[in-house]
This record gives C-alpha cells, structure tokens and sequence, in this order.
C-alpha cells in the first residue's frame, strides 16, 4: 500500500554519509554509522515454532536419539557387573556372626567367607570396588574435617593439624596423623577373592593395589612429611588415628612405597563421595596375557576380614566386580532416557499432517 | 567587575551594589561552585558510606558476616568477599575519577575570568542584572542555546538610568543601587525585582537579566550588577531536578525480589527441619564417624543450618539483577540512539533517548497524547489567506491590516548585508505574518525598544513605540501601542479569534460575522487563524495608563495580576480588521504512522490550542477522523449542564451501567497504593469525540470527570481543542490515574512541558519551537513519524528483551539454587556444596557476568533484522517495508498488542521459568554417576519442556552453562 512507503526512500537511502564526509569546514554529521550492529542487522537466525517445523525436527531427534540410545543400553549392557552385600544382616549370611560379635578393640580378626557364582567371564580389566551404603561421606563436617596440607607433607601442620580436624584432632596429647574424621573412619575390611576350580582347589585370584588412585592425587596432593626416609621417624611425635588399628606408616606391610599418607587405599578413601550410597575403588585384576578370561565364569569364594562396622548406623557393605567400557562403568539410565525421549520424539513427529 | 555579591533571604533578596559588608550580611552564596563531593581524607569513609546504603551492598557485607561465623559457614567468607570487593572497588575506581574530575572542573569553572572588555563572545558566570552596554540605547543581544535551546538572538536592554553610567569605571563604582527581588528560583523566563536608585524605584523584569549560561553576541561590552551567583543562578537551579520515572517492569521486580527472600526464607526453614530431624535419627547413630561437636545438640545444629542455607541459597535472590537490567537498558536506549531510521537529515537531528531506564515501558503504551503544532505539523508557517474587513480590500483597511502585521510582533531584524533582511521570530506565526506584511509592501525594518521603523509603499516611517503587551497562553494575543509620527496613538492587537471577539466594538457585529464565516472557511482547510484589531488612543487616557503601568511593573506583590488587569483594561472596544490564516504543513508520513499506531491498539489522544474546526480538519487529513465513523461527538458547550447533555456515552453504548464503575485494587511495593481503574467499556463500531477547551474545563472537574474518561476511551480518537498547557496535563494525569495504562505525551513546545512531564513517557521533538520541550522528555527525534518505530519496534524489542532477560535470569538462579536444594536432601541437610568450593564460586560469578555476555549476545542478534533476511514473512516489522508490509502487517500488530501487554511477564510463565529448574537436578540425583549421563539428558528434556516457545534458544544457553558446571 501507499502508506509507509515514505520510509524506506528517504531514511536510509540517498543521504547516507553525504553530509557527515563534507569538505574542510563541514560540520560533522550526526547521523549515525551504518554498521551491522548499531543497525541491529548482525546476522541472526531464530527458529520459527510451527507445526510444520517442530514436528519434523521431533521426528528427525526421534530418528537420531533411538540409535543412540540402543548403542549406549547395548554398551552397557555388555559390561558385566557382579555385586554381592556382605554386611550380615540375615542370621543366615556368613559374616552375621562377625557383624554382631563385632568389637573394635577386639585383636583377633573376624573373618567370613562368601561363595558366589560368575555366570559369564569377565573379559579385560576388572575392577573390583568396595560399596558402602547409607554412609553420609558428604556431610559437611565430614568433608571439611581433614587437613589439606598436613596430608601435602607439611611439617608444621602435622605437629599442628587444622582446628578443622576436631575432634580428630589429638590424642592423648599427640597431634594425630592423618588427622580429622574421614581419616578416622578409613575403610579398613580386608577382601580376598578366590576361584573355585571345578575340582575344588581354591586359587587366589591376583589383585593389584596399584593405581586404583589418582595420579595427582598421589603425586601431587599427598605427600608424606619430608626430611626423613624413614617414615616411623618421619611420623614421631604423633599419634594414630583412634579408630585405626596400625599407624599410617604401616597401612601396607607388603610394599613400603605405599604407606604414609601416599598409601593408595588412604588416598581412594579421602576422596569423598557425593552421595549416600557410593562405591569406591578396591583393586584391579589385571587381565591374562593369554585368551583366557580375567575371571572365567564359575565359582568364586569371596573373604572378608570384617573391621568396618556399619550396622549401627544401619549402614551397608557390598563388594562389586565390573568390567568398563568407553563410557565407563555399567549405567542403563542414559540407554533407556535417550530411548524413551527418542521414542516419544519419533510418535510426535510422526503425526506430521502432510 | 564583580559589583555586589549577592544574596537572600527566603521571601526576597536585598543587594547593594558596591556595598560587600551590606551583601555579606546576608550571607548569600557566592560565585565559587562546589560539585566535588570529597576530599583525599574523606573518601574511603564517606564512599564506602555511600555505597553501604545500596541494598546489594548491604545485602552481600551480611553473607559476609554470616560466613565468618565458623559453626554457619558453609562457604569460605572469600566467594562473597571478592565480588564484593570487586564491586565495591570499581564503584570507588569510577567515584574518584568522576570526582577529579569534578575538583578540576570546578577549580576550572571557579578561575574563569570573566573580561567583557576583550571578548566579543563571552558566557555569562552569574546571572547578572545589565547597567549599561557598548550598543545604543544600552541593549545587548544574547543568545540562549545554552539555557533552553533557542538560537535565535534575543535583545535585553538596560534601564536608561543606569545606562547612564556607560563605562566609566569611577561612575560604575560609585553606583549605589539597592534591589529588591525574588529569591532564586528555576524559572527562565520570569524574573520580578525593584531597583532604587537615586531614590525612585524601577522595575526589573526578565528583559534586564543576563542569566547564565547566555552568550554575549554582537556587543562589545556591557556591565552588570550580579543577583544570583554560584547555586543560585537560574541555569544551576534548572539542572540535576529531574523527576524519576519508574517502569512497570521495576515494580514487578520489586515485588519478584520480595517474594524471593521469602521464598528463600521457606527454603531455609524446610532445610531447618529437615536437618532437625537428620540429625536426631541418622545424624545420631552416625556418630561412629561423625560426632556431634561439643555444645551442639539437634535444636541449635537446626538453627545453624537455616543460617548455612541462607549463604548457600542466596543465589536465588537476584541482586544483581537492578544492575543487569540497568546495563540493558542502558544497551538499548544507545540503539535508539544509534538507528538511522530515526535520523532526521534535515536538521541532522539524531533521536536520542535522554532516560534511559523507560525503554521497555515504550512497549507498553496504550494512550499517545499528541500536540499538534510542530508534532503533527511541520510548524513551517506560509501566509496564506486573509480575510480583510470582510474580503472588502479597501485600500485604508487593507494598509491598517498590513501596517499591523508589520508593527505587532516580536520578531528582530538583522541585516546581514544592505537589502538582505533577515528575521529572527521566536515563533514561526510571527514570522510568517511579517513576511507576508512585507511581501504586501510593509517592510519592518529594525526595531529599537522604543521606535519600530518600517517601509510603508516605500515610505520610511518611525514609529514611536509606547508599549507592548506581551504574548502568552493565557492571554493567547499581543498588542503594541504605537505612535506615529503624526501623533495619533493606536492599539494593534492580535491573538485567537474567541479572545479577540470578546473585546471587539459592539459596532463591529456585522463585521465579525463576515469574518467568522471566513475564518471557518479557513480552519476547515486546516490553517491556522488569527484575528486582527486595532483601536485609536487618546493621550489623557494613554498617560494615566501609562502611570499605572508604570506603577504595576515595578510592584513587587501581584505584579502580573496587576499587569493583566491593565492590558485588560486597555484591550477592549477593539475595531475589527480582519482575519489571516497560516497554513501549517502535516509533517511526511503522520496519517500512516497514526493508522499504523492506532492498528496496534494504541489510542490517539490530540490536545491542540487550535481552533475546533482547524483541530477537527487536521483529524481528517492525518486519518484519525475517518468518514466510516459511526458519529464524530463534538463538544462545545458553555456550561456544566451542557456537557452533561452532550455527553455521547447514551448514544454509543445505551447498556452501559450509569455510575461509573472504579475498581479499587491495590498495587505497588506491599501493596501499600490504594489504585483505581475504570474499565474499558465495550462498544460497536468506531467513534470520534472532539471537545473544546470550555467544554473540557467543566467535563475535568470531579464530579464530571470519570463520565468524560469513560466516554472519551470509547472513542477511536478524541481530540481535544482550545486547550491550556494545564489541562493538557490534566487530561494525561486523569488517563494516567484512572485507567492504569501507560501513557505518552509527545510535544515540541513550551506548552506542552506539563503535558511531557506528566505522562510516563515523554517525548519531545526538536523542531521550530526551540528546546523546552525536548530538555524536559525522556525521548526526542525530529519527526512524528519516527514514533512509530520508537514504539512497535524500539519499545517492543526493549520489552521483550527485558522480559526474556528477567525470564532468563529467573531461570538461571533457580536452576543453580535448586541444585543445592535438592542436594541437602542428600547429604543429611549439613550445607554442604555439591560442587567444589572455588568451583562454585567460579560458576556463580560466570552466572552473574556470563549471563549478561549470554544475554546481549543471544538475545541481540536474535532480534536484530538480520532475520528478515532469513524469514521475510515470519518478521514483518513494521519499518522494514523492503517488503510488503500489507502482507503481514496484521500479524504484526497483533504481535504487539498479544506479548508485550503482560504476557511474557505474566506470573504463569515465570512460574514454569522457575519450577522447571527446580525438578531438573532432581534426575541428577536419580542417575547413578558418571555424570555425563546427566548432563545430556537434561539437555534433551530441556528441548522437550520448551517446545513451545523461543525461548529455548536462552535456556538452552542456559543450561549449557549448567552442563558445563556439571560436566567440569
């Protein structure tokens, strides 16, 4: 219509920059640059929502969310996952006798054997974790009772830990080390795994301790108190833990590059957990040179030297044996969202009118 | 040169010049300005001081006291203290140096010399009262560009008294005037004062001031006797009182804050319990691994964790959010600043948005109030017809018409080079009507205050100028008294017929048929009319007129009641001459602007001082009267009754309920205003109301006033004529108070300031009428047209990019807070963080100033026109009519009236933009780790739950910083 066309011929058109680049003398112009921003006319682009163009896009996230979603549950479910609780709530579980009898300064160790069957054999690396249940490692005080740079080696802070660390802080007039009660309440139950062969002799499955820990964590945040090589006197003037049962620089009688704080288990366990229920990484079995599997299926015998108490609290102690895959360990959840979102996507698009 | 340095009491002020320890004693204040508000010793305390009064500021120094509680602290006291620093120390940064800057422009101001002597351009330091000039009869022209736009050169002229003095310095100082005179004060245009000198009294007016921020102009020198210095000065008083106006979107943010803290306090308290009763059930029996610390029980740990929370949490309390919207607003009004749309090549005018915190409201307008001299019109005057005693062109009366054109003015002459005349009127009327006199043979020459010479057929002719009776908006004529150089004495006056006639000669009824015949004629074209009268004086008469006068004028009480009275006196049994009528040309595009206006729903109120048919002529030519109006109403009665009688409200709508119905609701912060509104009533088919300034009068007076509202918002368009500055405003505060609705007033004249002021947005445009108006309005542009864009494009884009930021940033706090809320319900209600502590304070300041960043960066080129080159048919922005606008036009407006008015802001959607992160990082806690997995699900649902609206674009920024909390 007639109407605007006013607009377009005058504003913009024939005046642009005419008058603001005029000879010497020539007032500046006022009007404004004609830049793409200061115009607004930066390239955009906005996604209309019709009909005729989010249903097909439902459709086409249908279409690629569904393979998607079957490749993650088919990758998960190749991962095997073996789990096995042995905290001994039933009267009838083997280590009820040790869950009830259990006391902590009891110096004969409790043990309990648990049997279970692979079904299938576990291929590759296995991993094997230690799970504890109802156990509240993200509780505030819990997380903030530790001592950062008494852990990182520093002399001062191990004679003197962090206020933090109460009341883990000293016993009996010694400073303790590692202070605080995370480290107070170090998972401290023994696992042993056994392979039933089919004529019944039982074979210790080899269980690495090594590098179940973050390097940094290893190399960078733990440290022990330097000046002595010798940790017994690098830790004099200190005490252990009151819920431990060996000092710090004993935790690993077997390899002594792994005690002091550098211990790996120490190191696993003063990563806390974010939630309640967790599990934490107890060893890796290494997988077989040859083509035979890391855990071929059959019987397994599973001992447990029973330290930890976790009945009071109504807490819970599980085992768990898991092969990983490139999107780690076994998780269904993201399989089954990404295949109902793709579905319902897929059945909306579909009812596309045309 | 300083004479007496000045100063007052609060009813007048008293100054003798040349006399210090008589100023002193007054202890007015001096020259020297003081704008710098510290000192080096005084900054850290009174800045901080400062600062700690803004409500954020106290807000985060009371986390920080709360995180240095060891038992509260869940948060190292350093994630509030750095930001907090951060802030409080650019605010300093940015305080000095406009502080030194202040110091050096002060000590800059304070050394100005002031020479007259050497300078022929000077600018006055203090408002001065003149003595005496180098020009003859002590006149001296200045210019006021400074002080209201004008650029025009005015002449002020000094009492022949002290004219006398001349520039003598020992006579100068020797001078031992006393004034008398008001305090100070803002007003430009008026100043009232009594100089005694020699014992008589003269008066001062407005006319023997230099105020400051004036500029000398063709004068070599003059001197001056100073009356207000430094703070005093009228330029000082005029600055720095600008009203503020707030938004509508500021108060819904109020009450969204308010409602926030509570809605954290409810969080809190529900973590509160939840950690009473964690603590007595689990927390009790894991306390193997955990103690209890010493002195604290279940009850007391409850307490402390509400605390806890409360630092936790606070991220859901959008403080920084006055900031962010501040700093997008400020962001949009420079595209307002920067549009080329809304450049005007001709005066190489850019428009220019003065506030810059009202740019969403311009979204938001329901009711335009238009002047229309200037703002509908072009406000380029031609002489276009005249009507002379009755279209009878007898020679005498048509150089008595003439002749009066050339003698009743107030316009200057200047004579560039011989033969080359040229005008200065302060009004283009004046100007046109002079140069048509001298088209027609009566060339005004020159003008001294007491003289006027013209060309009559070629004859040089003095007059001896014996009076002028000023122009203003009350009185809407002018007269002068003149003298020939036959000694016969006549009146001429000219104004706005209805005032003209009231005073004519009963002899000239006849006459005044004729020519209100003709003047009808005239208005119906649209021109603009005035009448011309004159009356012959005798000289007994004219010099106790003159006494009277005189003695009015330097009257210190009631000095212009007086004055009016006597110009009253003076002007009646006029002689009618004739008429003339000036054509004002409709500014390009104002029938297409206002159609396209009036399509968006918005109502077009015009309020002009012309005459009703000239008012009612402009209507149908700027398409706001159209012909398929069901019925035009007009309103032109004299009485209370009348109105009543022609009120139209019967005739349009015969259900309507009798008494008007007013809602009262309450609104604002606490809903502590009572408001008030009157519905819109419902009617069929289009009307138009057109009432006078009478009728209007009667119909704004209370009892008539809600009948007027309810009948006027009827109408399609109602046009308001014959009105006064005052009821102008009037009619805008009763639109304002009555129907809730957001009002602009748009204007380019001094008489429409009120009106400017009063609405919630003004506009001025800068065009014929010097500056007044544009120095008082929020937004200006040159051209009427250029509302169109302002609105349906600036205002709609502003409202809703604000809306889709307060959405967003709604989103974003309640996305990040919920997190830890949900995660309490997961580690025993203890305040832990679910995220590392440096973590998060990184990810919470990447919010704060990252959700600006995302801000302009989506929400601007989501905007910005580049996708019309895309979609052409999906954005048909009016403006843009590269494309046919008619094809999508009604699209568009609909767009306008459906999102901007409330919808995006509405509490439902920010309700579905605030629980809808609360259950999201409820699937974070109900997968199993590794985390990812999380992280792309809520991706996908976000898409999902956001299907409906463009918006996901944001929240899809959104919660890709979240992702990436999660992710990292």
């Amino acid at each position: 219509m007639m109407a605007s066309s006013y607009n377009a011929k005058e504003e913009d058109g024939h005046h642009s920059g005419a008058a603001g680049h005029g000879g010497a003398g020539a007032v500046k112009s006022r009007k404004p640059d004609n830049t793409a921003f200061k115009q607004q006319r930066l390239p955009a682009w906005q996604p209309i929502l019709t009909a005729g163009t989010v249903l097909p896009a439902f459709f086409v996230i249908g279409l690629i969310f569904i393979p998607i979603g079957i490749g993650l549950y088919v990758t998960s479910n190749n991962i095997k996952e073996f789990e096995i609780d042995y905290t001994g709530v039933d009267s009838n579980s083997p280590c009820y006798s040790c869950a009830r009898n259990f006391s902590s300064n009891s110096t004969t160790p409790c043990t309990c054997s648990l049997n279970f069957t692979l079904e299938q054999p576990f291929e590759s690396n296995v991993f094997m974790y230690y799970g504890l249940s109802n156990f509240y490692q993200n509780h505030r005080r819990y997380v903030k009772s530790r001592d950062d740079s008494q852990l990182n080696g520093d002399l001062s802070s191990l004679k003197e830990p962090s206020k933090e660390c109460e009341p883990y802080r000293t016993s009996e007039s010694f400073p303790i080390a590692p202070c605080g009660a995370i480290a107070n309440s170090l998972f401290n139950d023994t696992l042993e795994l056994y392979y039933v062969e089919s004529n019944g002799t039982r074979n210790l499955v080899p269980l690495v301790k090594k590098g179940i820990a973050w390097w940094t964590d290893k190399h960078v945040k733990f440290r022990n108190p330097s000046g002595n090589s010798n940790l017994t006197i690098a830790f004099q003037g200190t005490s252990k833990p009151v819920n431990w049962r060996k000092p710090v620089f004993e935790l690993d009688p077997l390899d002594s590059e792994n005690n002091g704080f550098i211990n790996e288990d120490f190191i696993v366990w003063m990563r806390t957990a974010a939630l309640p229920t967790f599990r934490k990484l107890y060893r890796i079995i290494q997988k077989k040179p040859s083509t035979t599997p890391t855990l071929p299926s059959g019987r397994y015998i599973l001992t447990v030297t029973y330290n930890y108490p976790v009945l009071s609290f109504d807490g819970r102690k599980r085992m768990i044996l898991s092969t990983i895959s490139w999107m780690g360990g076994k998780n269904p959840f993201l399989g089954i969202a990404y295949i109902t979102v793709g579905s319902i996507c897929f059945f909306l698009g579909a009812d596309i009118p045309n | 040169f300083l004479y007496g340095s000045s100063l007052f009491s609060e009813e007048d002020r008293f100054l003798r010049a040349n006399d210090r320890a008589f100023n002193l004693s007054y202890k007015y204040a001096d020259n020297s300005i003081k704008t710098s508000k510290y000192n080096f010793i005084t900054f850290l305390p009174l800045n901080l001081f400062e600062q700690l009064q803004r409500l954020a500021n106290v807000y985060f120094c009371f986390l920080m006291v709360l995180q240095l509680i060891p038992a509260v602290s869940s948060l190292s006291w350093f994630t509030t203290a750095v930001p907090l620093t951060l802030v409080l120390g650019i605010t300093a940064v940015k305080d000095a140096s406009d502080d030194i800057n202040r110091h050096k422009s002060d000590r800059q101001v304070n050394n100005r010399k002031t020479d007259p002597y050497l300078l022929l351009v000077f600018y006055f330091q203090a408002d001065l009262l003149l003595l005496s000039s180098s020009e003859p009869l002590n006149l001296v022209y200045v210019e006021t560009a400074e002080l209201d736009g004008e650029t025009n050169l005015k002449v002020r002229q000094a009492l022949t008294v002290t004219g006398e003095l001349g520039d003598s310095i020992e006579a100068l100082a020797s001078f031992n005037g006393e004034v008398r005179c008001e305090p100070p004060n803002n007003r430009l245009d008026k100043f009232k004062g009594t100089l005694i000198y020699r014992e008589q009294s003269y008066s001062l007016d407005n006319d023997k001031m230099l105020l400051r921020g004036c500029t000398l102009r063709n004068t070599e020198w003059c001197f001056g006797l100073v009356i207000f210095g430094g703070a005093d000065t009228k330029l000082m008083q005029n600055s720095g009182k600008s009203i503020f106006k707030r938004t509508s979107v500021d108060h819904l943010m109020n009450i969204l804050v308010l409602c926030i803290f509570g809605f954290l306090a409810c969080m809190c308290t529900v973590m509160a319990i939840g950690n009473a009763i964690w603590e007595s059930r689990e927390g009790y029996s894991f306390q193997v691994f955990l103690p209890y610390e010493a002195g604290i029980n279940a009850q007391l740990s409850s307490f402390l964790s509400f605390w806890s929370y409360v630092i936790v949490l606070n991220t859901v309390v959008p403080i920084s959010l006055y900031v962010s919207v501040e700093i997008i607003r400020l962001g949009n009004s420079f595209f307002i600043d920067w549009d080329r749309k809304m450049y005007y090549p001709k005066s190489d005018t850019p428009a220019q948005a003065r506030t810059t915190t009202l740019n969403e409201e311009l979204g938001q307008i329901k009711y335009i109030f238009s002047d229309k001299t200037g703002t509908l019109t072009q406000n380029i005057m031609t002489f276009n017809k005249c009507s002379i005693n009755g279209r009878n062109y007898g020679t005498l009366e048509a150089q008595a018409f003439f002749r009066l054109l050339a003698l009743c003015h107030t316009v200057m002459s200047e004579e560039k080079s011989p033969g080359d005349l040229y005008y200065q009127a302060q009004s283009p009327d004046e100007g046109a009507l002079v140069t048509a006199a001298r088209n027609f043979g009566f060339v005004f020459l020159s003008r001294t205050p007491e003289t006027i010479t013209v060309v009559e057929m070629g004859r040089h002719i003095t007059y001896e100028l014996i009076a002028v009776l000023d122009f203003n908006n009350v009185r809407k004529r002018m007269s002068v008294i003149v003298r020939d150089p036959e000694g016969k004495i006549t009146l001429f006056c000219k104004g706005a017929d209805t005032i003209i006639y009231e005073r004519l000669h009963p002899s000239c009824d006849k006459l005044m048929k004729i020519t209100t015949q003709h003047l009808n004629e005239y208005a119906g074209d649209g021109l603009r009319t005035l009448v011309l009268a004159y009356k012959e004086l005798d000289e007994d008469y004219l010099e106790k007129w003159r006494q009277r006068h005189h003695e009015a004028s330097i009257s210190m009480d009631e000095r212009e009641e007086r004055l009016d009275e006597l110009y009253e006196e003076i002007e009646k049994d006029l002689m009618l001459i004739g008429a003339s009528a000036v054509e004002d040309k409709l500014q390009d595009g104002v029938p297409q602007t206002i159609e396209q206006l009036a399509k968006a729903d918005i109502k077009i109120w015009v309020l002009t001082g012309d005459k009703q048919e000239t008012a009612e002529n402009i209507g149908y030519s700027c398409n706001m009267l159209r012909e398929e109006m069901k019925d035009i109403f007009i309103v032109a009665a004299n009485t209370p009754e009348g109105v009543k009688q022609e009120n139209a409200l019967r005739k349009m709508c015969p259900d309507a309920p009798a008494v008007p119905v007013v809602n009262k609701s309450r609104a604002g912060l606490l809903w502590m205003q009572t408001a008030q509104k009157v519905p819109d009533d419902k009617v069929d088919g289009h009307y138009g109301l057109i009432i006078n300034g009478h009728s209007l009068a009667y119909a704004l007076e209370k009892d008539l006033r809600l009948e007027f509202l309810r009948t006027a918002c009827m109408c399609q368009t109602v046009i308001c004529c014959r009105v006064t500055p005052l009821q102008k405003a009037q009619v805008v505060q009763l639109v304002k108070k009555y129907k809730q609705a957001v009002t602009l007033a748009i204007g380019d004249g001094a008489n429409d300031v009120s009106m400017i002021k009063a609405a919630h947005i003004g506009v001025g445009i800068s065009g014929q009428e010097g500056m007044q108006a544009v120095l008082s309005s929020d937004f200006s542009f040159a051209q009427f047209r250029y509302l169109q864009r302002l609105l349906l494009v600036h205002g709609r884009w502003s409202y809703l990019r604000m809306s889709k930021f307060l959405c967003y940033f709604f989103y974003k706090n309640f996305s990040f807070t919920f997190m830890q809320f949900w995660y309490a319900f997961f580690c025993g209600f203890s305040a832990q963080l679910c995220l590392d502590t440096h973590y998060w304070t990184a990810v919470n300041q990447f919010f704060v100033w990252g959700s600006l960043a995302a801000y302009f960066a989506i929400s601007f080129t989501m905007y910005s026109n580049g996708m019309f080159l895309i979609f052409t048919s999906a954005f048909p922005f009016i403006g843009e009519l590269v494309f046919s606008v008619s094809l999508c036009k009604i699209d568009f407006f609909k767009l306008y009236i459906i999102p901007p008015r409330n919808a995006p802001t509405s509490w439902r959607r920010l309700w579905t933009f605030c629980h809808q992160p609360s259950h999201q990082p409820l699937l974070l806690s109900s997968a199993e780790p590794p985390p990812r997995t999380v992280v792309l699900f809520r991706c996908h649902s976000t898409i999902l739950a956001e299907q409906d609206s463009q918006s996901s674009f944001i929240l899809e920024s959104g919660t890709a910083q979240l992702c990436l909390s999660y992710l990292l």
